[in-house]
């Protein structure tokens, strides 16, 4: 059995793992993170959405093993101690969320996008969201949170 | 305080902390110790006999617990899987209801049906195994399409369902008065509609751990429920048959339901009745795969509408011929779907004197399909408001303007249809207006002109929907047929120091009742919200409760938080007056503080909860404590209505039908946060545009495997298939709840299916059947192009 050192939000982590182990099992069932949630098997709803250095990747569609050597953050690696990132901060200031099971995979992925693209216009967001999916907002209050979460982001 | 976290305001979210933080815990986070792991196997048939289930050699593999059938199950005597609604037929027969095990025993009546589960250490190992076990099937035809269900020569699904006819249901005026008025009408309109068939979809897959504890012979189930105490009354009282006490089921954060977590599935039963059995955990979750096979699935009708007119437009009639597919079994509630949450909503916000609606129910070698989101009013207003406008068209008279001449009156409430409700309360013709003016429809015709010029067809279309919810006066449905009330409780405990816990029967996978809970009892009984913890979910924590469906949870959940409030205010008065050397009838109450009138005398909640705990100046008789139990029944449905006005621009080149505004008004009541109940509003018509535009589950006609089986073939809204919505709403409170509220969940999923087509229809000037895919429409308008005018 192959063995991985990963760094997960900043910590250090050598486990060994089947080889088939995806990078998602390995968070939620060996790490207990459990933030980051299996939503399809298709690699299309983009609830598993994690950062491998520092760009959003499907980790329902990386295996562990590929992330060997690599800085991964989560959901949970993401606010700093007990102080919010803007963009979590604004899921809850613009009501981005209703069950949540989409949230940490659609935050994961507008954290990459707001990095890269600093005063989006709305047509933009849609469109950089197309690999999350959402069955509870209509995504009406998603698009209006990665603005703002961006726009703090960058301001 | 009370102004920015009371009733009415739009407080952000109390729950949204442990979702943004990845610290939710839903059912699959969800790990016991000595857990083993359970995976399904499936059949791979439509139908088919089971002459052999092997386990023998998949037995043997690493890792493997143990593997069991539909033998099994039936050994130990588990009871199958049930529908709680009793359905009378026309000639007053109940309903067909076939058995349905939860592991298939001689038949497998689905692709996707259960036909095994092994348990084993690891899931790896459990799906290894499963691959190991040797079914032998001998196939048979299966039937597939609702219509062909009864033909005469079609497949029987069930011996016990003759022609697979499980129930033919009417409701309304009677058929030959209909008929009647048709004959002679002025004006006579006809629309096949199909109601094409959804997957939910909630974003979490289902799940369910099963424990057993043989100290206290108790069983525990964590499931993705959305009523976990109906869960236990259905597992303990019909499938197990152990005594409720002996059951605690958990639903605890949830991802979604939208009707589809409601019922009792397989799958919860075997993990329950197997950890039980081999004396360890058992926990399954679901794939995506294995969701779509196996949740129940939403709509799938069939249905010949016609609506007659006098000369001047006013409706007379309307008459309705429907054929609902029930899938292969009868899910938990499917038997209500199709007749009551349907029929009885087709009189619409109309004074129409006459509708008539019959309804044939038809068991197909397909998923079981029972409600999602809207559950039969989706139907309902799709039936009537394509009629309408198919009308409207017709007669050559605006939409808006033809509607307007047949609303109900504002003066007319409340207003008895001839499909058994009344109405309570509403202001129809105002709402329209205003929807007309957030659509900005008086500009529509230069933007139609401007989209022409650019070689794009513009088009607009109403949906002025009525529904009926906060199920529900619990005389009415068990006079048709419900197993269950359809009451809600609450509990609101103060602890000692003034914090308070309120116990729901209601369940969140979505809604937001952390927030809105608290703001009730925030604003009533003047805690600060931040004190206020709102508890649901758990049975053993909240008393008996039916649960998070039908838009209920506001209506009839928060209604019981007003009873419960004003039982503790009760009691806190004899505290008060007690404390201020008062009589009780001196007293007056305001949000949290209990005053001596005229005098500057108070006392504020806080004081009043602290000394029921510590009761050394207290009122002599009266019980310690401050906690207060409130059932509620509500006298009637809510009703809530509304207007969408859809508007799209259709490139035909490439038949790519593009949103280009949406405009909503609804009415529902009070709003007790209008941020939460706009999100409500957003996500409906997402799932309804989903109908209409990008959705449906197909099936091979021939061999019955469920073509559109994930993501890839199941066409999911996403971001940028859909525009920003501009939501509006009037407010007609509810007369008969103490919150004047109709409750939101489902409307905008309601509403939408119909505005939008009537849009596209608007556009291209030619009916079609939903979902309205690009190559759907660009044929249509080839097919119409010859004949149409510029």
């Amino acid at each position: 059995m192959p063995t991985v050192t990963i760094t997960v939000n900043g910590k250090a982590v050598t486990r060994e793992v089947e080889a088939r182990t995806l990078l998602v099992q390995f968070l939620r069932d060996q790490l207990n993170l459990t933030g980051t949630h299996v939503g399809c098997d298709t690699s299309q709803c983009g609830a598993c959405v994690v950062h491998v250095d520092g760009e959003a990747v499907k980790s329902c569609t990386t295996l562990a093993v590929q992330a060997d050597g690599a800085a991964v953050t989560t959901i949970e690696g993401l606010a700093d101690g007990t102080t919010l990132h803007p963009m979590q901060e604004a899921f809850r200031e613009h009501h981005g969320l209703q069950c949540g099971f989409c949230t940490p995979g659609m935050i994961m992925t507008a954290v990459d996008f707001a990095k890269t693209n600093k005063n989006p216009t709305e047509d933009e967001i849609r469109h950089a969201l197309e690999g999350n999916i959402c069955r509870c907002t209509g995504y009406h209050n998603i698009v209006k949170a990665v603005a703002a979460g961006t726009a703090a982001m960058n301001g | 305080m009370t102004a920015q976290t009371g009733i009415g305001a739009a407080v952000r979210r109390k729950e949204d902390f442990r979702f943004i933080t990845g610290a939710g815990r839903y059912t699959d986070d969800i790990n016991r110790p000595g857990q083993a792991h359970a995976y399904f196997l499936r059949s791979p048939h439509a139908f088919a006999k089971i002459n052999k289930v092997d386990t023998a050699a998949a037995a043997k593999m690493p890792g493997v617990v143990a593997i069991l059938t539909g033998a099994d199950i039936q050994a130990d005597k588990i009871g199958g899987l049930i529908c709680g609604w009793v359905l009378k037929g026309k000639s007053g027969e109940p309903h067909k209801a076939p058995p349905h095990p939860a592991i298939a025993l001689d038949h497998v009546r689905h692709v996707g049906d259960q036909v095994a589960v092994v348990i084993a250490e690891t899931l790896a190992q459990a799906k290894d195994a499963a691959e190991a076990i040797v079914v032998d099937y001998t196939p048979l035809a299966p039937v597939i399409d609702l219509r062909q269900a009864l033909a005469a020569d079609a497949p029987q699904v069930h011996p016990e369902a003759p022609g697979n006819l499980c129930y033919d249901w009417e409701i309304g005026t009677p058929k030959a008065d209909v008929d009647a008025t048709f004959a002679a009408a002025a004006h006579h309109v006809t629309l096949d509609l199909v109601n094409n068939r959804l997957v939910p979809n909630p974003m979490e897959p289902r799940a369910a751990v099963g424990e057993y504890d043989r100290g206290t012979d108790e069983l525990l189930c964590y499931s993705t429920s959305q009523n976990p105490h109906v869960l236990r009354l259905i597992l303990c009282a019909f499938i197990l048959g152990i005594p409720e006490h002996k059951l605690r089921v958990i639903a605890p954060d949830v991802g979604g339901g939208f009707g589809s977590k409601i019922f009792c599935y397989a799958e919860e039963t075997v993990c329950v009745w197997a950890a039980r059995k081999l004396g360890r955990p058992v926990k399954w979750t679901s794939d995506r795969s294995e969701a779509f096979m196996t949740d129940a699935h939403g709509r799938d009708h069939v249905t010949k509408a016609e609506l007659a007119m006098d000369a001047n437009g006013k409706f007379l009639a309307m008459r309705v011929d429907t054929i609902a597919n029930m899938g292969a079994y009868l899910s938990t509630f499917a038997t209500a779907v199709p007749t009551y949450l349907y029929g009885l909503l087709l009189a619409g916000q109309y004074t129409t004197p006459q509708v008539h609606c019959n309804v044939r129910a038809v068991f197909t070698n397909t998923t079981a399909v029972d409600a999602y989101r809207g559950a039969g009013r989706p139907e309902a207003t799709y039936v009537v408001e394509r009629l309408v406008e198919a009308a409207a068209r017709h007669l050559k008279v605006d939409p808006a303007e033809l509607r307007k001449r047949n609303f109900v009156p504002p003066d007319a409430f409340p207003y008895q249809t001839p499909v058994v409700v009344a109405y309570d309360s509403g202001n129809y013709a105002h709402t329209l207006d205003e929807a007309m003016k957030l659509a900005d429809y008086a500009g529509f015709a230069a933007r139609k002109a401007e989209s022409a010029a650019r070689g794009k067809k513009r088009g607009i279309g109403f949906s002025a929907y009525i529904e009926a919810c906060g199920l529900a006066p619990s005389a009415v449905v068990g006079s048709i047929g419900a197993g269950v009330g359809q009451w809600e409780s609450a509990q609101i405990r103060f602890n000692a120091t003034g914090s308070v816990f309120v116990n729901t029967g209601s369940h969140s996978h979505g809604q937001g009742h952390e927030t809105t809970f608290a703001q009730i009892v925030s604003d009533r009984l003047g805690v600060p919200i931040e004190q206020v913890e709102v508890v649901h979910g758990d049975t053993s924590r909240v008393p008996m409760g039916m649960g998070t469906y039908g838009s209920r949870s506001l209506a009839v959940g928060g209604s019981a938080i007003m009873k419960a409030c004003d039982k503790i205010i009760e009691k806190g008065k004899k505290i008060a007056a007690h404390l201020m050397e008062a009589s009780v009838d001196d007293l007056e109450y305001d949000h949290g503080v209990y005053k001596v009138a005229g005098t500057d005398k108070s006392v504020p909640m806080a004081q009043v909860a602290f000394t029921a705990y510590v009761p050394f100046n207290y009122p002599p008789g009266l019980e310690p404590g401050l906690e207060e139990s409130a059932f509620y029944d509500p006298s009637n449905f809510t009703y809530p209505a509304g207007v969408h006005i859809a508007e799209v621009e259709i490139d035909p080149d490439t038949g790519i039908t593009t949103i280009v505004n949406w405009a909503a008004v609804d009415d529902f009541g009070n709003v007790v946060n209008p941020m939460i109940v706009e999100g409500q509003v957003h996500g409906g018509i997402a799932q309804g545009v989903g109908q209409a535009l990008l959705e449906g589950a197909v099936y091979d006609t021939q061999s019955g495997q469920l073509l559109t089986g994930s993501f890839m073939d199941y066409c999911m809204p996403r971001a940028d298939d859909l525009p920003s919505f501009k939501v509006g709403m009037t407010h007609t409170p509810c007369p008969h709840n103490p919150l004047g509220v109709k409750g939101c969940g489902e409307a905008g999923a309601i509403a939408s299916p119909a505005a939008l087509m009537n849009a596209i229809t608007d556009a291209i000037g030619t009916e079609i059947q939903m979902p309205a895919t690009p190559e759907k429409v660009w044929r249509a308008i080839q097919a119409n192009s010859p004949a149409k005018a510029a």
